[in-house]
């Protein structure tokens, strides 16, 4: 229906604007045809048998030529004649020059209303010279979303968001680059107010600070002073002394927040710093342990997997009634005798009874002077030695708030991989000076590797002849494009192809 | 003495209540058009309609042989008369009505692909005015100036999908008096008479309800737009459809990363509209679309790109503050223009267009509800009232022209 739709708008396209009338007048009078009319009938089935004969549109080419006004070749403008076109030149002018309200009428020549620009018909397609995006428009728009989001975190989200004290303990080693900017990367984007309390076995290093500089949050840096051990048991233990390391800074300076924490080999959901805000005191969330090894006893006897088989969960257990009723821990069972002792055990790494980070307090716990904290929080400054977990701090273990509805919900995810305890690794990952000796390796057609035998050995160059051929033709082709060593390539090239002349 | 205190404190407490009446939510805002604070407005007592008893061959009939008109974009002409007839507006009464209500369903001949054949309609309606005009008084008496009727096709009572073709035709000369309740608006165009109702588009309000999406799912996408760029089959060489607009948001900002634009048909149309802070909104074949129907209820601040276009309940909806329009010879600038409309204003239209009346007065709920479309139709149809003394025709006086129109259109249907 509409392809022919085309044709007769052509023809009153055309009609409509040579006649005297505006393009957008009602016409009620069907049956007048003015002589003009008639005569671009005419020429329109003229153009109609050229174009049979010719096989292109050949009336829409002579009136793009003859009518055309555009001023650059990517811009079109609408199609229209010359005399509609001085028409509105003229309008144009006029309203320039008297700067009128809207309502403002113009006196056109016939009495037609049609005050609008807008016209029926072919209009070209407007492209600007450079239709890419401009950087600094990209910028604005995402300072517009920045905005909007907060908005809506200011009116959906949680009221009220408390900073939260994220506490790590690290120490330097091959993989700390790798964890630790995990960590970095989903602390930088959280939401909230963040402090950051970096523990470092070994003390303070050049390593760690200036990872931790390149995140841009506040950040409280301190070291201890003895080494990270080499056996898991020590350093789990070591790395709990780091932490109340952490919560005396916290009672010291009086921060006040939410503390978590944030061990750099975890893996955290933004979903997890929504949730912690809804903490009273002490809270506990459910952590996925991703240690599982495949040779795992897949028996149905274990009551603390029913929801997640296959991945284990360590954290809150509720009863029907969301109360908390005990704990889901990790079962080492499976893994007796085949876990990893020391760090350089390829063996499967377990984690703890219960993991430091699947707890969070309110800070004030920590403070010296409470007004109203609750009584079943330890002194920390009592505590001496090894605190296994955070239950180790309190000593209701009833109080503690389940989160996540009531732990259903995974929002961090626990693996320990370390390197060797010998490997090696450049300091902080920089390459300085530059590697100036390039070794090449044995398998890439490198133009600048000679032909691995030499001349002499020619009897054994008949079987590898078919592989010699095709690689020097590509070395010939490549040498071209690599410009640094032409010297060599060519002689290579000749020598190889004198080989292949050869035989 | 104490008779003055007690005066004051009254006083006093009626301040601070009016304060806390008057105080808004400051997720939302109050939205005041033209006509004024009209959206809350009921037009129950304002007005008296009388609803028109059509042979069945005018309403039912049609809506049998084709069930698929309750659910397209032109359903309003069917719910409309689906309200009317349940609503405390209507009355039995004729003498004492202020409006006349023809109840047929002009856009319900659909082609195989559900598409509205509007070659039939002028027939009918003219059919259905000689038939109001023989068998009740009202017509002659006022040559349909004080009847409406909902004609929601593309370009409305030109009863024509092609722009030409409508203006050729212009609106039925038989519909010229009468109050016309449409889709199509666009200024200085002879299918928007002077003092027509614009309505939006009908959206299935189930459909829309269902696919909500939790509000604190941050909104990132920039600029969101689903639909044709060209028109291959209809205009293939391009510059007819949409007279180049949406050719030109193709070919400017295909390449731009903040532009989600596409020919897709996603599923998840809906919810990706709820995380995006644009929704384009060009014209097409028609300047109108349903997708600022869905813009405005999914919270997408409409970009609305159509040059003289006339938006729904204009009065009463001040679209200015609520929505970008943007030239259409300004779309190459269009990054420019919506990357510097400063962030208070933007979230200023957000806040209006989380308003719930607003969203509301977009929708055909059904049951209806205070402050719908329908609702807000019955408003505009109050605010014409009380007719001018034109309106009425002296006995024997005729301004219509009866066999005006298309040779075609004067055959019986």
């Amino acid at each position: 229906m509409k392809l022919s739709a085309l044709h007769q708008s052509y023809l009153s396209r055309r009609s409509n604007s040579f006649r005297s009338s505006g393009p957008l007048d009602s016409s009620s009078d069907g049956g007048y045809k003015s002589p003009a009319a008639v005569f671009w009938i005419i020429l329109h089935c003229l153009c109609c048998l050229i174009s049979l004969v010719l096989g292109f549109r050949f009336s829409r080419l002579v009136f793009f030529l003859l009518f055309s006004t555009s001023s650059s070749n990517l811009y079109t403008p609408p199609f229209r004649s010359a005399v509609e076109l001085a028409k509105t030149l003229d309008v144009h002018s006029v309203l320039s020059t008297n700067s009128v309200a809207n309502n403002f009428r113009l006196p056109f020549p016939n009495k037609t209303a049609s005050n609008s620009r807008v016209v029926v018909g072919r209009h070209g397609i407007r492209i600007r010279p450079w239709p890419h995006p401009d950087p600094v428009e990209v910028m604005k728009a995402h300072r517009i979303l920045e905005r909007v989001q907060k908005e809506q975190r200011l009116q959906f989200g949680v009221k009220d968001p408390r900073t939260i004290i994220a506490v790590t303990p690290t120490y330097v080693r091959t993989f700390q680059a790798l964890h630790l900017t995990g960590v970095m990367h989903s602390l930088m984007v959280v939401p909230y107010d963040l402090v950051w309390i970096v523990v470092e076995a070994g003390g303070v290093s050049n390593e760690t600070a200036s990872l931790i500089e390149k995140s841009g949050l506040k950040t409280i840096h301190v070291g201890i002073n003895q080494r990270m051990p080499n056996s898991w048991d020590e350093r789990h233990k070591l790395e709990s002394i780091m932490r109340l390391h952490a919560l005396r800074i916290v009672r010291e300076k009086k921060l006040d927040g939410i503390v978590m924490f944030a061990d750099d080999s975890n893996m955290h959901s933004m979903e997890l710093f929504d949730e912690i805000q809804n903490v009273k005191w002490f809270g506990a969330v459910s952590v996925g342990i991703l240690a599982t090894s495949a040779n795992i006893d897949e028996s149905s006897d274990r009551k603390e997997e029913e929801e997640n088989p296959r991945m284990p969960i360590q954290g809150p257990a509720c009863n029907a009634s969301n109360m908390l009723a005990g704990w889901h821990t990790f079962n080492t069972l499976p893994f007796a005798g085949k876990s990893a002792v020391n760090i350089d055990d390829r063996l499967t790494v377990l984690p703890r009874k219960l993991e430091w980070s699947g707890f969070v307090l309110n800070s004030r716990l920590l403070w010296k002077d409470g007004e109203d904290k609750p009584d079943w929080i330890k002194d920390i400054d009592m505590l001496d030695g090894d605190v296994e977990s955070p239950l180790g701090l309190i000593t209701d273990p009833s109080v503690v708030e389940p989160l996540g509805s009531c732990g259903r919900q995974v929002l961090l995810w626990w693996l320990r991989v370390e390197a060797r305890a010998d490997s090696k690794f450049p300091p902080r990952w920089i390459i300085d000076p530059p590697l100036d000796i390039t070794v090449p390796s044995k398998r890439t057609p490198w133009p600048d590797t000679p032909p691995e035998l030499p001349v002499k050995e020619k009897p054994e160059m008949g079987i590898q002849e078919p592989i010699v051929k095709h690689t020097t033709k590509t070395r010939t082709s490549r040498s071209k494009h690599r410009s640094k060593r032409k010297h060599e390539t060519r002689t290579d090239t000749q020598v190889s192809t004198k080989h292949s002349e050869q035989n | 003495m104490r008779i003055c205190l007690w005066g004051l404190l009254v006083v006093a407490l009626g301040f601070a209540w009016s304060i806390t009446a008057a105080e808004h939510n400051p997720r939302t805002e109050r939205i005041s058009g033209s006509a004024g604070d009209v959206l809350e407005d009921d037009p129950v007592g304002k007005l008296k309609v009388y609803v028109y008893e059509l042979p069945s061959k005018y309403n039912k009939k049609i809506l049998q042989k084709d069930p698929r008109c309750l659910s397209h974009m032109f359903a309003a002409e069917i719910y409309m008369h689906r309200f009317l007839l349940s609503s405390p507006v209507r009355t039995l009464n004729p003498q004492e009505a202020d409006w006349f209500y023809t109840p047929i369903y002009a856009t319900c001949d659909l082609t195989p692909t559900g598409l509205p054949l509007p070659f039939k309609s002028p027939r009918m309606v003219r059919s259905a005015i000689q038939l109001i005009s023989s068998s009740w008084p009202y017509w002659n008496r006022t040559e349909g100036a004080d009847h409406f009727f909902v004609v929601p096709h593309d370009f409305g009572a030109c009863f024509h999908y092609q722009e030409e073709k409508a203006i050729e035709r212009g609106i039925l000369p038989l519909l010229r008096r009468a109050t016309l309740v449409q889709t199509f608006g666009q200024r200085n165009h002879v299918c928007l008479n002077e003092g027509s109702i614009t309505i939006p588009p009908y959206a299935p309000p189930q459909k829309i309800q269902a696919r909500h999406i939790p509000p604190e799912t941050p909104r990132s996408i920039s600029v969101y737009f689903r639909g044709l760029f060209y028109d291959v089959n209809n205009d293939p060489e391009g510059g007819y459809y949409a007279r180049g607009a949406r050719a030109a948001v193709w070919e400017n900002f295909k390449n731009n990363p903040l532009f989600d634009i596409s020919t897709d048909h996603p599923t998840t149309y809906y919810e990706d509209m709820q995380r995006a802070i644009f929704c384009l909104c060009p014209l097409g074949w028609a300047p109108w679309s349903p997708r600022l129907v869905e813009a405005v209820v999914f919270g997408c601040i409409p970009v609305i790109i159509a040059d003289d276009i006339v938006l729904p309940f204009a009065d009463a909806i001040p679209w200015e503050e609520i929505g970008v329009f943007v030239a259409e010879e300004d779309v190459p600038k269009l990054d420019t223009i919506l990357t510097s409309i400063p962030p208070e204003v933007i979230l200023r239209k957000q806040r209006l267009l989380a308003n719930p009346y607003m969203k509301r007065a977009m929708l055909f709920p059904q049951p209806a509800l205070p402050g719908d479309a329908f609702h807000q139709i019955l408003n505009g149809l109050a605010r014409k009232l009380p007719h001018s003394k034109s309106v009425y025709l002296k006995p024997g006086e005729k301004i219509l022209n009866w066999t005006a129109g298309p040779v075609g259109d004067l055959k019986p249907w």
